[in-house]
């Protein structure tokens, strides 16, 4: 009996091994500046999102950018007396695990101002945690209406959290957007909705259905899918029946990609339309196919001319493009935080007692930015509304259509 | 019409990849009496395995998918095997004598450790892996119905080889050994029956078809992850209940049925494809109130 227990404590090290890699936290800080004056010390700007999961590409985008706003920072003194570094907190999409980074980001009173979340779910948990401390959260890629206007967006806009922002446009705009180019551009008057049930999804989809009406559309119709599904050939078969000219999937790439690839093995060959979560060179890799289309928020990042310093910057830092969907948004809303920081301190002292100035300087910065004007209206909504339609052209997303939504 | 016709063929997909990892649950069971709850994992290595084979093939082969798919084959299975042959002489051999409920928790485990050994050491593991795009692409064309070539591939995989599984246990002199010590171990030994030998080479079978199994399913579905182990294996845990577990017709019905509940109640029950799994367990339920030992099983004999 001794050799067995002997192997199963082998086992149990193994297994324990594997457990503490898991818990392994991931934190890094800005890099140091040049000949700045930091005597005063160090304040971070907090970072929540996805870091690991299917969605880490996207949340490698938004912590890398929010780094070199930092170091760009740090580099042309921006705030005086003071050395920036990032924190970033992985959320793992998951909106329990966001509670946990904005909780820790929470207690640490160097913490200024939050870049993130990805997910408009995740970002429903960490609002309220983030207000309490009156900590300015500024997200480069919450595309959910309610989180700034309420559940009454449309009738009964209300600002929901005086700490929130975002630098992105919403789905209740690009939802119609995705309409309006299927109907009027595209000519496809039969669309069939699937979505993954998920507050992005769901919204997307219920906004994309209101306009296709609208515009003399019809919803043929509406299936949902598990977020973890992976065959999706009873979901296929399904909306196939109702011959459908394009289908409008309300979810993310992790699950669209495959989507795509099933409904053209299936023999259902219409384009597959998505919002941002599957603007991404994943959603081509897992199975996007030539013609697949997708809105996103803002003008494209690479034919953007107020875009073009940011991505030398990007690409002398981390020496690859990978900035993703939400760089841009990220770079500026990191920009935002530290503009807002730079006139709160302004030669004095951080202390909690400024965290008041703070949330009124982020509300009232104005500044030109990658993406164009960041400005904020009441809501804490972006004053840009530029959305743009994608297409997959030889295996790469391309622009086909860039401009503001107008009903 | 054409819908019903095309959910059946959906389904026979789907329970053709069950009734492959079915098989491996059934064999286990059938020998040792042991629910190999790791055996889903297997499945998962498998198809990383195949996945790294063909990352690690040079360029001039990953384009010409005659060799690449076959090596890919190879690859997947080798991993599979290697991985099950471990597990039974390290995790299962030692307790093969302690009270039942000893290996399936270490079953448990370790189909814990296989998981999460995937996701630390496999490079990108955490989010979804595209497969490669050596498969043949596009459908075969019946009328209304639309079958993927993969599915095609898969369903003749499936049922070619559960054939030929049952062919060399009831003809082989190695299947007679196995079916002897499923009936006795003790008197079987007497006989001149090895039964470490038999044991491994039960894994074996089961390993290569969980091997055939994840290579196809990457292919049938463009992508993998590390939970789908976990997943595919507890339908297939259920299809070999559903069938009589022990049995191996009874796997491969039990997984046929599966399928076709699951597009069938995804397309005509309420609440659609959302809740199609709710039915599979509603109809294991009843068979197993009213028919505990299973559609095919023999009842529970009581063991000296």
């Amino acid at each position: 009996m001794r050799k067995h227990s002997v192997k199963s404590a082998a086992i149990v090290g193994a297994t324990l091994l594997v457990v503490a890699a898991c818990g392994t936290n991931k934190e890094e800080g800005g890099t140091a500046g040049g000949s700045c004056d930091t005597s005063k010390g160090t304040l971070t700007v907090g970072v929540v999102a996805p870091l690991s999961g299917n969605l880490s590409a996207l949340g490698l985008g938004i912590k890398q950018s929010a780094e070199l706003a930092a170091d760009e920072a740090n580099k042309k003194c921006t705030v005086k007396g003071y050395k920036l570094a990032v924190s970033a907190q992985d959320d793992e999409a998951n909106p329990a695990k966001g509670a946990q980074a904005a909780t820790k980001l929470a207690t640490d009173p160097n913490v200024v101002g939050v870049v993130g979340t990805l997910n408009s779910s995740v970002a429903q948990t960490v609002q309220p945690i983030l207000r309490d401390k009156k900590i300015p959260q500024v997200s480069p890629a919450n595309t959910n209406p309610s989180l700034t206007r309420g559940n009454d967006f449309l009738t009964a806009p209300k600002r929901q959290f005086d700490n929130y922002f975002r630098v992105c446009a919403t789905d209740d705009l690009q939802g119609p957007y995705a309409a309006n180019y299927l109907v009027e551009k595209a000519g496809k008057k039969k669309i069939a909705i699937v979505t993954d049930g998920k507050t992005y999804g769901a919204g997307l989809a219920a906004e994309l259905s209101k306009q296709v009406a609208k515009k003399g559309g019809q919803i043929v119709g509406q299936e949902t899918v598990g977020e973890k599904d992976t065959d999706f050939s009873g979901v296929i078969a399904k909306i196939k029946a109702l011959a459908p000219e394009a289908v409008y999937y309300g979810g993310e790439y992790p699950a669209a990609g495959p989507l795509s690839k099933q409904m053209k093995d299936a023999g259902l060959n219409v384009p597959l339309m998505g919002g941002d979560g599957i603007f991404d060179p994943k959603f081509i890799e897992l199975g996007g196919k030539e013609g697949d289309l997708a809105t996103s928020v803002g003008a494209p990042t690479e034919s953007l001319a107020t875009a073009k310093a940011f991505v030398d910057a990007y690409k002398a830092k981390f020496g690859k493009e990978d900035y993703a969907a939400y760089g841009a948004f990220s770079y500026d809303a990191a920009n935002a935080i530290i503009g807002a920081l730079a006139k709160t301190v302004d030669g004095a002292a951080w202390d909690e007692s400024k965290r008041d100035a703070m949330l009124t300087n982020v509300g009232a910065y104005s500044a030109a930015g990658a993406t164009g004007e960041v400005k904020f209206d009441q809501y804490g909504d972006s004053t840009n509304k530029v959305l743009t339609v994608y297409s997959v052209t030889s295996e790469k997303w391309k622009d086909v259509q860039t401009g503001e939504f107008t009903g | 019409m054409s819908v019903l016709l095309q959910q059946l063929v959906n389904g026979i997909m789907q329970g053709s990849l069950i009734a492959l990892i079915a098989l491996g649950y059934t064999m286990v069971y059938g020998i040792i009496q042991l629910i190999n709850f790791a055996h889903g994992e297997v499945f998962m290595v498998a198809s990383y395995g195949g996945l790294a084979t063909f990352t690690l093939l040079p360029d001039d082969l990953k384009k010409s998918p005659a060799v690449a798919l076959p090596l890919m084959f190879v690859g997947g299975i080798a991993v599979a095997v290697l991985v099950a042959v471990i597990m039974e002489r390290f995790a299962y051999r030692p307790l093969r004598n302690a009270p039942r409920l000893a290996p399936l928790i270490t079953a448990l485990g370790v189909s814990v450790f296989l998981q999460e050994a995937v996701r630390v050491w496999y490079p990108n593991a955490t989010s979804n892996l595209p497969y490669p795009k050596v498969f043949p692409e596009g459908n075969l064309s019946l009328g209304a119905v639309n079958v993927p070539w993969t599915g095609v591939l898969l369903i003749v995989l499936s049922v070619g080889l559960s054939i030929l599984l049952q062919t060399y246990i009831n003809r082989s002199r190695m299947g007679r050994a196995m079916r002897a010590t499923a009936q006795d171990p003790d008197t079987a030994k007497l006989m001149g029956v090895n039964p470490d030998r038999v044991i491994v080479l039960t894994f074996v079978f089961g390993a290569v078809l969980a091997g055939v199994a994840g290579v196809m399913f990457g292919g049938f579905l463009s992508n993998i992850n590390i939970d789908m182990g976990f997943q595919n294996g507890i339908f297939a845990f259920t299809a070999a209940v559903l069938g009589g577990v022990g049995s191996i017709r009874g796997a491969v019905i039990g997984a046929f049925i599966i399928g076709l509940i699951k597009t069938l109640a995804g397309q005509y029950m309420p609440g659609g494809t959302q809740y199609d799994y709710v039915w599979i367990f509603v109809v294991l339920i009843l068979v197993l109130v009213f028919r505990p030992q299973g559609l095919f099983g023999e009842p529970e004999r009581v063991r000296a």
